[in-house]
């Protein structure tokens, strides 16, 4: 589950995680208020008002049909009033969102942390993810701030660092002291830095975060270290022990097909092209749309009904892949092991009558545990259901019903 | 001879009396797998399915000597399940609950370690040798005695495979669901070796999908020990950048872990890559031929 920067922040403050403070509104006299808070708060006349989107890019990308970027400096309260109010209610494209773009709901009115002092301000990275093939979290961090990391990682891969913690004893202070001290920093900021490194590593674990990145990790001009921005990721198989992070979950985030997917139990990611697919198993969920553009098509949408593929779960799917009007064709594919093929294939005309009207051809693929008597059942059926056993044979359905 | 399991493995079911369960102890011990008992915490004494259940792994080995274990526990309980069947000495445990918290996941994969036990899952479909034994919850009757290694991170794309492998007039010596959970106690690469060092088999057909870098590592390891013919798919081709595809472990997280970046690398490493799952069958006989 991804989460908001405001809401990652909140979170970070719990752990003793010093952030750039802010307010999150969602109106544009909500965010001349807020920034009259924050100045009275830190006497500084500027203020930033950050989009908030689960999507990076925000600082270079524009609001649709405009040039008003995502995050924005303004000097006084009219400022942020406006910016806030052109941000507010429209679609932010960036790199990461794609060209449709991801509607702005809330924007973070935020302190200005350039403001001035007795030492230079500086800009690090810092990530703590899974190394999956160690079996190990690790701390990443750069001395180059507030770029993309992965850039940086393939230009000056010496610029990046990786601290293994081990599992069992957990992050030690003298990995804490490393980290600031080849990030090049010394007296306050350096025991500041060792601070925010041990709370940090604690949040993500005791979150059950399944990636955490600050980026920028700032130096202020006072020495201190903070977040001035907040990706965070939570492990969903986790949310069971953390009911109150269930209630951040921000579904106008969502695709709605995959959210009323989610509401019966199907495992379903929206995509874009024009063969719906209805699989038990993710692997072959993956493989079959991998089939489907190998015929020719392009797949429309993943989704692994698991291991009851009945009349119930069958229905729903077919109801969410024809919500999508691109859809030409969609593939039911079940390798019937513990199920029976018999079973899912009147569970599919159960399902197609309930329905009524279905205007795109269906191709049944039943494999496995009476996959015959299931084509059987198919046949007689008299509805426009083609099947096939083996998946060349459903592969050349998926061609014929495209070309 | 064959893998992992054979007629001798002694098995026992942690989380024996409920649903999962007992749905698949019963459905291993019909295909002839010695299931010695079972595990459910404050149901010690009883008896369940005609064998006996234990409070504790150490109490159902002292009886009955298993050195194997499968796991149907509830994911917030999985890994402690896992830790507790190591602590007892169980040589083999197959995890097959899906949904446990990684960083469960990273405290039991470090209690492992230097211990005397192999944890196959978690998120997988089990361990067949072919005739033999079963433990896991694939369909028996698919896996055909024969002499083709499976080793998979997908359940129903293994039933595929190994369907296609007997109707190729082949059969199979032992198939490994690894699991599709970021991480898993065998990689593919360490799979992938057992089966080639295996007597019994004679070819091995590879199954990935996208997420991580256990193929390119199996990859590698096979190129420079490569004695038998390897046939290998990577499921995920068409699945966009950056979303969960179902498995957790499945999700390209960088330009390494794509379905295309992995199977170059089988491709360069000797192994026989297919586009699509439907020709993993007539592959497989068609390199054993040469």
């Amino acid at each position: 589950m991804n989460l908001h920067e405001y809401q990652a922040k909140e979170l970070l403050k719990k752990y003793s995680v010093p952030v750039q403070e802010g307010i999150p509104v969602d109106n544009a006299g909500a965010a001349e208020e807020a920034y009259k808070q924050l100045k009275v708060q830190f006497g500084n006349n500027f203020a930033v008002v950050k989009a908030q989107i689960h999507a990076g890019g925000r600082g270079k990308g524009k609001i649709q049909g405009t040039e008003q970027r995502g995050v924005a400096v303004g000097k006084n309260a009219e400022d942020i009033k406006q910016i806030a109010s052109n941000i507010l209610g429209g679609t932010l494209v960036t790199i990461q969102t794609g060209p449709a773009g991801k509607k702005v709901n809330k924007v973070l009115i935020a302190q200005d942390v350039y403001y001035s002092g007795a030492n230079p301000v500086k800009e690090f990275y810092l990530s703590v993810l899974l190394d999956r093939a160690k079996g190990q979290n690790v701390i990443m961090y750069s001395t180059e701030g507030g770029m993309d990391i992965e850039e940086v990682a393939h230009n000056t891969p010496d610029r990046i660092f990786k601290e293994h913690v081990h599992p069992g004893g957990g992050l030690q202070p003298f990995q804490a002291r490393k980290i600031a001290f080849n990030l090049g920093l010394s007296g306050e900021a350096f025991k500041n830095c060792v601070k925010f490194v041990t709370n940090l590593y604690n949040a993500y674990v005791g979150l059950d975060c399944s990636m955490l990145e600050i980026n920028p990790l700032f130096k202020t001009s006072d020495e201190k270290i903070i977040a001035v921005d907040c990706k965070m990721n939570l492990d969903d198989n986790a949310l069971m022990r953390h009911p109150e992070l269930e209630a951040l979950r921000d579904i106008s985030e969502e695709d709605p097909t995959e959210v009323e997917a989610g509401k019966y139990n199907l495992n379903f990611v929206k995509l874009d092209g024009n063969v719906g697919c209805m699989v038990n198993g993710a692997g072959l969920a993956m493989a079959t749309m991998d089939m489907i553009k190998l015929s020719g098509g392009e797949p429309a949408n993943f989704l692994d009904v698991g291991g009851t593929a009945n009349a119930t779960t069958v229905e729903a799917g077919f109801r969410i892949i024809l919500k999508d009007p691109k859809v030409k064709a969609i593939l039911i594919n079940i390798f019937g092991g513990i199920v029976r093929c018999d079973r899912v294939a009147q569970g599919v005309i159960d399902a197609y009558k309930s329905i009524g009207d279905i205007r795109v051809p269906i191709i049944v693929r039943l494999q496995g545990t009476n996959a015959e008597e299931a084509q059987q059942l198919i046949a007689q059926s008299g509805l426009k259901v083609q099947s096939a056993i083996l998946l060349s044979e459903a592969a050349a359905l998926v061609n014929k019903a495209v070309s | 001879m064959a893998i992992l399991v054979n007629k001798q493995s002694k098995i026992i079911v942690q989380g024996f009396t409920g649903t999962e369960g007992t749905f698949h102890a019963t459905q291993m011990i019909e295909y002839g797998t010695q299931v010695v008992g079972g595990v459910t915490p404050g149901k010690g004494g009883n008896s369940h399915l005609e064998r006996p259940v234990f409070n504790t792994v150490a109490d159902a080995v002292k009886h009955t000597g298993a050195n194997v274990s499968i796991i149907f526990v509830p994911p917030a309980f999985a890994a402690d399940a896992i830790m507790e069947a190591a602590e007892a000495g169980i040589e083999l445990v197959i995890c097959i609950t899906e949904g446990i918290p990684v960083q469960d996941m990273v405290k039991a994969k470090n209690y492992l370690l230097g211990k005397n036990t192999r944890l196959i899952g978690p998120n997988c479909p089990g361990v067949i040798t072919a005739g033999e034994c079963k433990v896991g919850i694939m369909p028996g009757f698919v896996f055909k005695k024969g002499k083709i290694g499976i080793v998979s991170k997908s359940g129903t794309l293994t039933y595929e495979a190994a369907d296609q492998v007997a109707k190729a007039g082949l059969g199979i010596s032992t198939a490994v669901g690894i699991g599709g959970d970021p991480i898993i106690g065998t990689p593919t690469k360490e799979a992938v070796e057992l089966l080639m060092n295996d007597p019994a088999t004679e070819g091995i057909v590879m199954i990935g999908e996208i997420g991580g870098s256990m193929e390119a590592d199996a990859a590698r390891w096979i190129k420079d020990n490569n004695r038998k013919p390897v046939v290998g798919f990577i499921a995920g081709q068409t699945a966009p950048p950056g979303r969960r595809m179902g498995h957790a472990g499945a999700i390209i997280g960088g330009a390494d872990d794509t379905a295309a970046a992995k199977m170059k690398i089988m491709a360069e490493c000797g192994i026989t890559v297919v586009q699509t799952p439907a020709e993993i069958g007539s592959t497989m006989a068609k390199v054993l031929k040469k």
